[in-house]
């Protein structure tokens, strides 16, 4: 490809992975990185943004071993973070069922389930690290599923082969994230933690190359501080609100890592993102968000579209005959369990071929009357009652007597920003962890694995290895007022920027204008052609929204609108280095499916010699190409090989 | 609030217990009267036990309505912007009326007091005479006194009713699983004590007794 | 369907707040009452006034962020449904439909329907945890606990901390809220040492945010979004009392 998007830049590697067998780096990493002295912890100060599991659970274990605290949300409580609304579970490889689970095999799977496109040495600290997680939640009273016996239960979930899933009915994110709060609170009781609610991150503050603070809006009052200390944190979450429409919060943003990425911190593999196959569909252009419906739900409903297209019969008339089960019939070996972009792939064809269910002909089926009358409508009921009534109460119909309908949503961002093995970023001293880096899921997260990294991440790997950044720059000193300055008077500029505009489109109308556009050519499938385009509609539509939007009110109070602007003005950025990252990588692989590069069934096909690596973006001006930064993917454990479900 | 609302309880049991003596003529209710006066005798002197009694009730009535008044208070203090827009009650009436209800109860038992105790406001009060004092009290022609009475006795019943489960609940006494048994129980125990109350000024409206 | 929108508007903390009527003619039935709100915003917007600011967040129910009380109900009309979940097909044409903030000292107003929250953060904060510092868990299976206790812990704990108890008691109480994490926590093995200290903690930061006093009057089951039973009042009224009346000192 001959292109002038981009330039190729200096490679870039991973230099915190100890070297040696895998199962011991992680230890070997631990023993290495050095300690800071307990008496100096109470003089670190690290700044925390977010509150999710991540931010959450790092938070309170980082004021738990000594460290002082400073934590931001943009919600009213460190509660309502988005990760609450995580539902099917979370995967710890317990072997609790003696179905041949390991540690290995939690590895293995997530590394394949990954389409190879993650770190080794990250993946195997994951597996190695998740049945911790799940002792510490009980701990915590975090109160999961159990069977008559009192011990835990689990589940299969999401294309595995081993019942690995602990769960807590269909609210698993939910129990999960109150407990990180519930342990976060804890430590603000205590002095700890100094927390900062409905407050938003608008800027990194570095010093000499350093991340040293953030700059922050109290949204309440419009207040813009800044806020200093030995490292940062963030832990925002991921970036799917870039489509508009997403099973993300409404507030849910990329603006904190994006700002940090103008800041020189790297940005891996924007373009991979997860679509999650069972969501509610679409019902008309108010829409604000779309709704989830667990995964657990493929466990015992059946996928089908009738086999004619245009059947519009309802569909408890459409015979037996005339249905096709298309997961079933394509992947007999997995049938309705396939992975998540599989399944959401096959739905999306099956809706091209014109083979759709519901308004639009966006849509398949989901049906249970099989379940029903297997296991009883008691038993269905007691699984999946709350997942019932949710659907009914959206789409006011009721899924025991007609099929629900499902069609794939924006669900979950696997890029984010680049990170080493100790969750550094390439900017010294700003950490990145959850959602927020580019992870441990390589081109696709497997189902239940978001929650494992999120805490994983913040109660495990981070608190271990910041103390190794914290011990070697022990002499930090003051923060110079200039940086403080120059970082505040840029967050300002913007805010009067926005207000002063005083145009005739409100910010929704950009966001949802960008929606569409990175749906239609940055979704499910994505060619070279449509990338182009939306190449081009994407500056034409940021430069119409610096000139046409309309922001109401002022900066010095509770301003919705303008708190959307700046993120919306973000999305705007980002949208075009997903587009980016999604063309120059011209494979497929997880959720990154390139029309071009599919075999003759239409499987994704992975292009090993050329893009076994993570790229790494360098933000180089508004505008202007950005520098890649190939970081090398090898693989000595599991050898890669091309996915099949079949 | 619970455990001096269940002093009250216990004496109105007892109360309309000996209420009912009226269905056995005068002088089976007069006789009952100038017993409760004896007693504890002679360990206790004549009258002592019922003025004890009436210490210990107003005791606990005054601490009631103290308790009933601050948290009435907090309340307020807790809501100081009221709702434009009220909606319907969602819980019980019975829960929503005890205020006001303790109000109207608190009025009554005041003029009770003043009508058959101390006769103050009675047409023709003789004391030692409760059959007779009754029998007038609830003349045909006084039908608005014993409308008041029969109002009374059922916002009685009301606060009881909401009384009786919230102090098993407040007390901690109460189970998911005995919820049901104690709403009943609630419930059966209010109607036979309103019942019971009330078949005296029926009985005398009647004529069954006069 | 054409609806007609009474709402409470307020600048601030310190304005006074009044009731303004919109209309809507064209509003869908399968329209969220969020996105209803949505789509008067972008029209207010448009017109060059202030847009209604209410606080939302996932639109799915859980995050316990979207907190208004429609025609008197928090939530709504409808029984266990949040505000984001609550559809407009619940409604008929020609509705007035009255929309209100949460009213509590607690819960100040701090602009148009939103409302500061954090009394409820004070009360978790105050002891609605369990000490596990990170590290410190033995395996998960070390101590079982019974199926009916874990079921029953997990019934309190899907409290979303909305506030909609509050906004529904006749005395501005928070109870509900309280003792749903004191039964969450109470009811579990791993909750036992701090089980007596907790209540009485949470208690007193409870009564120290400013809520009325519990009178179990049962408005509060009624509008809770997630059917928390009122009978973890009386787990946590237990509780406090045998805490306070001195029998569980040994265990405080």
């Amino acid at each position: 490809m001959t292109d002038t998007f981009y330039t190729l830049g200096d490679p870039i590697a991973d230099t915190k992975a100890p070297k040696g067998p895998i199962e011991e780096r992680w230890s070997k990493r631990k023993f290495e990185a050095k300690l800071v002295n307990p008496a100096n912890k109470r003089k670190k100060t690290v700044i925390v943004v977010g509150t999710g599991l991540a931010g959450g659970s790092a938070g309170a274990t980082l004021a738990e071993l000594g460290y002082k605290v400073i934590q931001f949300c943009f919600q009213d409580s460190p509660r309502r973070a988005h990760s609450i609304a995580a539902q099917g579970g979370i995967n710890a490889a317990k072997n609790y069922r003696n179905d041949g689970d390991s540690v290995f095999r939690l590895f293995y799977d997530t590394v394949k389930g990954g389409d190879f496109r993650a770190r080794e040495s990250n993946v195997y600290r994951l597996a190695e690290i998740s049945t911790q997680i799940i002792d510490q939640c009980v701990a915590q009273g975090v109160p999961f599923a159990r069977e008559y016996g009192g011990l835990l239960d689990n589940r299969s979930f999401g294309g595995a082969q081993v019942s690995r899933t602990f769960y807590a009915r269909g609210q698993t994110g939910q129990q999960l994230l109150l407990g990180a709060y519930q342990a976060l609170m804890r430590q603000v009781d205590a002095g700890n933690v100094e927390l900062h609610p409905r407050h938003e991150m608008l800027e990194l503050v570095m010093v000499d190359g350093r991340a040293r603070g953030v700059v922050v809006r109290n949204l309440v009052n419009g207040e813009i501080k800044t806020y200093t200390g030995d490292a940062v944190v963030l832990a925002t979450g991921g970036y799917g609100n870039v489509f508009y429409l997403s099973t993300n919060a409404m507030g849910s943003n990329a603006t904190a890592i994006w700002r940090a990425h103008k800041r020189g911190a790297l940005f891996a593999n924007p373009c991979f993102t997860q679509i999650h196959p069972t969501c509610i569909p679409v019902s008309g252009d108010h829409q604000s968000k779309l709704t989830l419906m667990s995964e657990s739900l493929r466990n015992d409903g059946r996928v089908w579209v009738p086999v004619k297209a245009g059947d519009d019969r309802h569909p408890n008339d459409i015979p037996e005959a005339e249905r096709d089960y298309y997961l079933e019939r394509i992947y007999p070996a997995f049938g309705n369990l396939v992975p998540r972009d599989i399944a959401s792939r096959a739905a999306k064809k099956v809706c091209d071929e014109g083979r759709g269910v519901g308004p639009g002909g966006r849509g398949v089926y989901l049906d249970f009357a099989d379940a029903i009358k297997r296991m009883g409508i008691d038993a269905v009921k007691a699984k999946y009652g709350n997942l019932f009534d949710m659907y009914e109460r959206i789409t006011g119909e009721n899924p025991y007597e007609v099929p629900m309908r499902i069609y794939p949503a924006v669900h979950y961002t696997m890029g984010g920003l680049w990170v080493d093995y100790d969750l550094q970023s390439t900017i010294p001293g700003l950490f990145v962890i959850g959602e927020a880096n580019f992870s441990d899921h390589g081109a696709n997260r497997l189902g239940a694995s978001a929650l494992m990294q999120g805490l994983a991440d913040g109660y495990f790997v981070l608190p271990n290895t910041i103390g190794d950044y914290l011990a070697t720059n022990n002499k930090l000193g003051e923060v110079p007022a200039e940086a403080v300055a120059e970082a505040e008077s840029r967050v300002q500029a913007q805010i009067d920027k926005l207000l002063s505009i005083d145009g005739d489109r409100t910010v929704d109308s950009f966001h949802r204008e960008l929606g569409h556009i990175m749906w239609e050519y940055c979704g499910m499938e994505r060619t070279e052609e449509g990338l182009r385009k939306a190449l081009q509609l994407i500056p034409a539509l940021r430069e119409e929204f610096w000139r046409r939007v309309k922001v109401p009110g002022s900066a010095d109070d509770l301003n919705q609108s303008l708190e959307k602007a700046g993120r919306v003005a973000d999305f705007l950025e980002l949208a075009e280095l997903m587009c980016i990252d999604a063309l120059h990588r011209t494979e497929s692989c997880g959720g990154h499916f390139r029309a071009e590069s599919q075999d003759a069934d239409g499987e994704a096909k992975r292009d090993d010699a050329n893009f076994s690596y993570v790229a790494a973006w360098e933000w180089t001006g508004l505008g202007e190409p950005p520098v890649l930064h190939k970081e090398a993917l090898e693989f000595e454990y599991v050898k890669p090989s091309q996915r099949s479900y079949k | 609030m619970a455990v001096t609302g269940a002093v009250l309880v216990l004496y109105l049991v007892a109360h309309m217990l000996g209420n009912l003596k009226v269905f056995f003529g005068p002088e089976e209710i007069n006789e009952y009267a100038a017993w409760l006066r004896t007693i504890g005798s002679p360990v206790l002197h004549h009258e002592w036990f019922l003025w004890i009694m009436r210490v210990v009730l107003l005791a606990s009535l005054i601490l009631h309505i103290t308790m009933a008044a601050q948290l009435t208070a907090r309340a307020r203090r807790a809501r100081p912007a009221r709702y434009r827009h009220r909606a319907k009650v969602q819980g019980s009436y019975a829960a929503r009326t005890m205020r006001w209800g303790g109000v109207i109860i608190a009025l009554f038992v005041i003029y009770h007091v003043l009508d058959l105790t101390t006769g103050t406001v009675h047409p023709e009060y003789e004391h030692g005479d409760v059959y007779g004092n009754l029998a007038a009290d609830f003349a045909p022609e006084r039908w608005y006194v014993t409308l008041f009475y029969v109002l009374a006795v059922v916002a009685v019943g009301f606060h009881l009713r909401h009384g009786l489960v919230s102090a098993v609940q407040s007390l901690g006494l109460s189970s998911p699983q005995r919820a049901r048994a104690l709403h009943l129980a609630a419930s059966a125990f209010v109607v036979v004590l309103v019942a019971g109350y009330l078949s005296v000024p029926f009985a005398v409206t009647v004529g069954l007794v006069d | 369907m054409k609806i007609t929108l009474r709402v409470w508007r307020q600048k601030g903390p310190e304005d006074e707040g009044r009731m303004v009527e919109y209309r809507l003619d064209d509003v869908s039935p399968d329209m969220s009452f969020l996105e209803m709100l949505d789509v008067l915003n972008e029209k207010l917007i448009l017109e060059g006034e202030d847009p209604i600011a209410f606080d939302h967040d996932c639109r799915e129910g859980i995050c316990g962020m979207c907190s208004l009380v429609i025609n008197g109900t928090p939530h709504g009309p409808e029984k266990a449904t949040t505000t984001c979940q609550l559809h407009m097909r619940k409604f008929k044409d020609g509705d007035v439909i009255t929309v209100e903030p949460w009213r509590a000292k607690a819960f100040p107003v701090i602009k148009d329907l939103v409302v500061d929250r954090s009394a409820f953060d004070k009360i978790i904060e105050a002891g609605g945890y369990i000490s596990a510092p990170t590290g410190s868990a033995p395996d998960a299976h070390s101590v079982p606990v019974p199926k009916p206790a874990a079921d029953a812990a997990f019934e309190a704990a899907e409290c979303i901390g909305c506030g909609a108890c509050v906004a529904a008691c006749p005395n501005g109480s928070a109870m509900l809220f309280t003792a749903a994490k004191v039964t969450h926590l109470g009811l579990l093995p791993q909750g036992q040492p701090e089980r007596y200290d907790r209540v009485v903690k949470m208690v007193e930061a409870h009564d120290e945010a400013g809520f009325g006093g519990c009178t179990v009057t049962g408005e509060c089951t009624a509008a809770c979004p997630k059917g928390i039973p009122l009978d973890t009042i009386t787990r946590l009224n237990r509780d406090y009392l045998a805490a306070t009346a001195g029998r569980r000192k040994k265990t405080r």
